[in-house]
């Protein structure tokens, strides 16, 4: 019995040290301004806690108390998160084809568009490709998907036939699920047949 | 010009050479992209030496030394960059390029990491979260950076 109690005891003696520990984590976060100067959050959470960051260096400090905002400087991020920060790797850069209504040839003005793809990938020590094709709102998904699917094929035969490793592309189809410009089921819009290539 | 017929032949053993290619052992999530110092990658328990262009697995954990740094691509676009003394775990990733729906769920245990948030993160506010030992930050978009000790 009293073996047990001391157990029990010993146990929660663990419990508290365990949750003190945790209560003892530090950290900061900063939310970065975007590049873009799109909207940007991070929800804070700790414990039942929990503090919105949506303004460019917007920060908080994890403290026994729950998390404390504070406003971050460009000085403070560059001392604390300089070594992380210069290991980013390069932001993907995404170029659009177009394509012919229903066929997966290439407009005119989109054959200038391989030349900038491959000045991209020369810029990049491991670069890897993503193709995205793209219909618009004529058709159903089946014939859509296939159709996405054809033109990024296209695409990504096209750029292994001008040296690209097979294992560094993928490509995919989206269908009619992601329009540049929405339209009504059914519409023809040729801005959104189109296949993006994301070098990354 | 219709690039089309030009490249029929070159298409058709482009296909026939993936088709050998294709059977994938484990889901490539994403690729070093940037690396100084020493890295390693634990993987299934093992010690993994890290290098530029190591294709990276759910459950990898990347380790940085005093004067390692890393920087990881993922396949939705997310950018993750961990400084020296860092330990990352990629705990959770799940991302259907189609729909653009996924989950990423990603633990910093100590260190720093700077984060742009990608496809999965801009699909559903809070699909992707970073753990530390002290918070769950929930990202919302996009960019941001964050430390942890324990």
């Amino acid at each position: 019995m009293i073996r047990a109690w001391h157990a029990f005891v010993r146990w929660r003696l663990i419990v508290a040290l365990a949750v003190l520990a945790g209560a003892c984590s530090t950290g900061t976060v900063v939310l970065l301004p975007e590049k873009d100067g799109h909207d940007t959050a991070l929800l804070v959470k700790q414990g039942d806690q929990e503090l919105l960051l949506n303004r460019p260096y917007a920060a908080a400090k994890q403290t026994p108390f729950g998390p404390q905002g504070y406003r971050s400087s460009p000085e403070e991020v560059d001392t604390v998160f300089g070594a992380a920060l210069a290991a980013q790797p390069m932001r993907p850069t995404q170029f659009t084809f177009y394509f012919i209504e229903g066929r997966d040839e290439f407009t005119d003005a989109s054959k200038q568009i391989v030349d900038g793809v491959f000045a991209e990938i020369a810029r990049r020590p491991v670069p890897d490709v993503l193709v995205i094709g793209h219909t618009d709102a004529v058709g159903t998904d089946q014939i859509n998907d296939a159709l996405s699917r054809q033109r990024a094929e296209t695409v990504r035969v096209a750029l292994i036939a001008h040296g690209i490793a097979p294992e560094n592309i993928t490509a995919i189809g989206r269908g009619k699920r992601d329009p540049v410009v929405p339209t009504a089921d059914g519409v023809a819009e040729p801005r959104n047949r189109r296949v993006e290539i994301v070098v990354r | 010009m219709s690039i089309l017929p030009a490249l029929l032949p070159r298409m058709l053993s482009a296909t026939l050479a993936l088709g050998l290619v294709t059977p994938a052992v484990a889901v490539e999530i994403g690729q070093i992209k940037v690396l100084k110092g020493q890295v390693t990658v634990e993987r299934n328990a093992r010690m993994l030496p890290g290098s530029v262009g190591m294709r990276l697995e759910t459950s990898d954990i990347l380790r940085t030394g005093t004067d390692g740094s890393v920087g990881v691509t993922m396949s939705d676009d997310s950018l993750l960059s961990a400084g020296p003394n860092s330990i990352l775990a990629l705990e959770r990733y799940e991302f259907d390029a189609v729909t653009s729906q996924g989950r990423f769920d990603a633990t910093l245990k100590k260190g720093s990491l700077a984060v742009i948030s990608g496809r999965i993160a801009k699909q559903a506010p809070d699909a992707m979260t970073v753990r530390t030992p002290a918070a769950i930050l929930g990202v919302r978009g996009t960019e941001f950076a964050v430390t942890a000790s324990d």
